[in-house]
């Protein structure tokens, strides 16, 4: 699976000439399409203000004023670098807390025989076909009864345990050879001390993957974080930029700054460690 | 009134003891299990499952932030019934899965396939397309709502030389949800094309040669033998992106958030806006929006189980002889 996540083997047979062609003008019209948004998003980041109403459109800025508009967006924000850190907090720590929860539970389900496993290994899954929306209104209440509202416990730790990363790392688990870990009990480790030192190193890959999709839905978490934090202090990045699209007055080329500024990380990561997103996905089927 | 003697007492632990397993060993690493599943486990109940148990329940009450629960049977559900609100946000989101599913599906579908010949820059592409999937959905809804801007956005320009360049796009109630599917299309398609690509890696070899030598054209080959060998790959899909279409949330609040949100007269609302704007809005209604959330819930939860019927009879597995 993993090899044929990374390098896409294409089918075997040659492709007439033609057909070649048309797929190169369909694949390239495809690439530009998609791709041209970011191109809009960083070239009216960088436009001054009487620019952005320009007929014809212009996509290399006539005057360049990246830093300018920089500065506006922290004029204007001037708690951006928080909302940044506020992002890259919860986003570390429900990843960091569901790598203890879910790989120790994953373990456990792969490996140890308890009365009720299969049954609590079904309802876990179960989890995974309900939607958030379905009962979010009772996770706020229950946040609000434990007076975590508009606190990063909130924002947190709800995140901090995952049926999906369980499903995705048991799976990984259960391919790890069995002798290896057996070998390591005849030596005297302690389960905890095999899952550390044998099963962990040896899933790396799928510790990856699991790793970045984490991130990345954290990252980019919109609905909850919008519920739960109400004082700028714990504004995660969507929910600052959704106040700033939401004040009617703020320019585009802000906007399109700060949009770009949130983004950056995310790209950034995908395209050093692509392989792992595809990987996981092709592994899973499940992200949303 | 029987006291249990200390045998009996004796003889029911060691039968409690015995479901963990009979020597202690296996008692041992029976313990050690549940101690490992233990923080996952308590904590999904309790952020998880112990909610929506409870979800179920209120959606019968009458409850907002400032009185206390009373339970009024199945009142919510009669408002729903008459709430022409209701009714306008659930066809906006039926209308939505009509446009994003197939959409969205016949895309990526058809990007898979070009890429899953042997040219040069696959992978290259590959990334391209897989872009919007890594960003933020409020990020890209921005973005979108500028591409979409009266006059002076993209689809204006390219618009201009056939005379709609002066379209609004986000305000105009036949227009608005054009935008949000662009937007939710844009960002799914890389998804469901690794996936297609990783369906497609799986139709064996063997079946193409065998057809092949029968004579069959690319069409036919396609038609005859990628499209039932993709089709758990397919179905897979077609439920994640209608399951997804129905939850259809950010794009909404974001891209009408500069004129009215959910659109002029509600024409952009979805299930999930409006379960937001009642249970989090003025009204703070968490009984209603309960309900709400109770509708969506049977909605994804009927098509899950439709689409695992349908595939029982539609789905070719490999394991299956034929």
């Amino acid at each position: 699976m993993s090899k044929a996540a990374r390098d896409i083997p294409p089918s075997y047979e040659r492709v007439p000439i033609p057909l070649q062609m048309i797929s190169y003008v369909l694949l390239f019209l495809g690439a530009a399409i998609m791709l041209l948004p970011f191109v809009w998003m960083v070239s009216t980041a960088c436009k001054p203000p009487q620019e952005l109403t320009h007929i014809p459109v212009t996509f290399i800025p006539e005057n360049q004023v990246c830093r300018a508009n920089l500065d506006g967006l922290y004029d204007r924000v001037p708690l951006f670098n928080r909302y940044l850190l506020n992002s890259a907090l919860t986003t570390a720590g429900r990843t960091l807390g569901q790598l203890v929860t879910c790989s120790l539970a994953a373990y456990g389900f792969a490996r140890f025989k308890f009365p009720g496993r299969n049954i609590l290994f079904a309802l876990c899954l179960a989890l995974l076909m309900v939607p958030l929306q379905a009962f979010i209104i009772q996770e706020f209440i229950l946040i609000n009864d434990l007076g975590w509202r508009d606190t990063f416990y909130a924002l947190i730790v709800p995140g901090t345990f995952s049926a999906f990363a369980l499903f995705l790392l048991r799976q990984a688990f259960l391919q790890i050879p069995i002798e290896l870990e057996e070998a390591a009990m005849i030596d005297g480790a302690n389960p905890l001390q095999i899952l550390i030192y044998i099963t962990l190193p040896l899933s790396v890959p799928a510790l990856a993957a699991f790793g970045v999709i984490t991130v990345q839905a954290a990252w980019n978490d919109f609905l909850w974080p919008l519920i739960v934090s109400y004082s700028p202090e714990t504004r995660v990045l969507p929910v600052g930029l959704s106040f700033l699209i939401g004040q009617r007055n703020t320019p585009f080329n802000l906007l399109m700054m700060g949009s770009f500024l949130g983004t950056l990380p995310m790209l950034i990561l995908f395209i050093l460690l692509q392989r792992y997103f595809i990987e996981g996905i092709s592994m899973s089927g499940v992200k949303r | 009134m029987v006291t249990p003697s200390p045998l009996s007492s004796y003889q029911a632990m060691s039968s409690l003891l015995n479901l963990f397993g009979k020597t202690p060993l296996t008692r041992r690493r029976a313990l050690w299990g549940l101690l490992l599943i233990a923080p996952n486990t308590i904590g999904l109940f309790l952020f998880f499952g112990w909610p929506i148990l409870q979800s179920f329940r209120i959606s019968f009450y009458e409850w907002n932030a400032f009185n206390t629960p009373r339970f009024v049977d199945i009142e919510n559900f009669q408002r729903l019934y008459d709430d022409p609100m209701f009714r306008k946000a659930l066809t906006n989101t039926l209308k939505l899965v009509g446009f994003v599913v197939p959409l969205e599906m016949g895309l990526s579908l058809s990007l898979a396939l070009l890429l899953n010949q042997r040219l040069r820059g696959r992978i290259l592409f590959r990334t391209i397309y897989f872009l919007p999937v890594v960003t933020s959905t409020v990020a890209a809804s921005i973005v979108w709502t500028f591409v979409f801007q009266r006059r002076y956005g993209l689809m204006a320009a390219a618009l201009e030389p056939f005379g709609y360049g002066d379209l609004n796009w986000l305000v105009d109630p036949d227009l608005v949800l054009f935008p949000i599917v662009v937007v939710t299309v844009w960002q799914r398609i890389g998804f469901d094309m690794v996936l297609f690509l990783a369906g497609l890696q799986n139709v064996p070899r063997v079946l193409h040669e065998a057809a092949m030598i029968d004579g069959a054209n690319r069409w036919q080959r396609f038609r005859h033998v990628t499209l039932p060998m993709l089709s758990p790959t397919t179905f897979l899909i077609l439920t994640l992106a209608t399951i997804s279409s129905f939850q259809i949330f950010d794009q909404v609040y974001i891209m009408t958030s500069r004129t009215i949100r959910g659109g002029v007269g509600g024409s952009a609302r979805t299930l999930s806006l409006y379960l937001y704007e009642s249970g989090f809005g003025q009204s703070s209604d968490y009984g209603y929006a309960s309900a709400i959330a109770f509708i969506l819930f049977m909605i994804i939860l009927g098509i899950t189980v439709l689409q695992l019927i349908a595939q029982r009879r539609w789905v070719y597995y490999e394991t299956e002889s034929g």
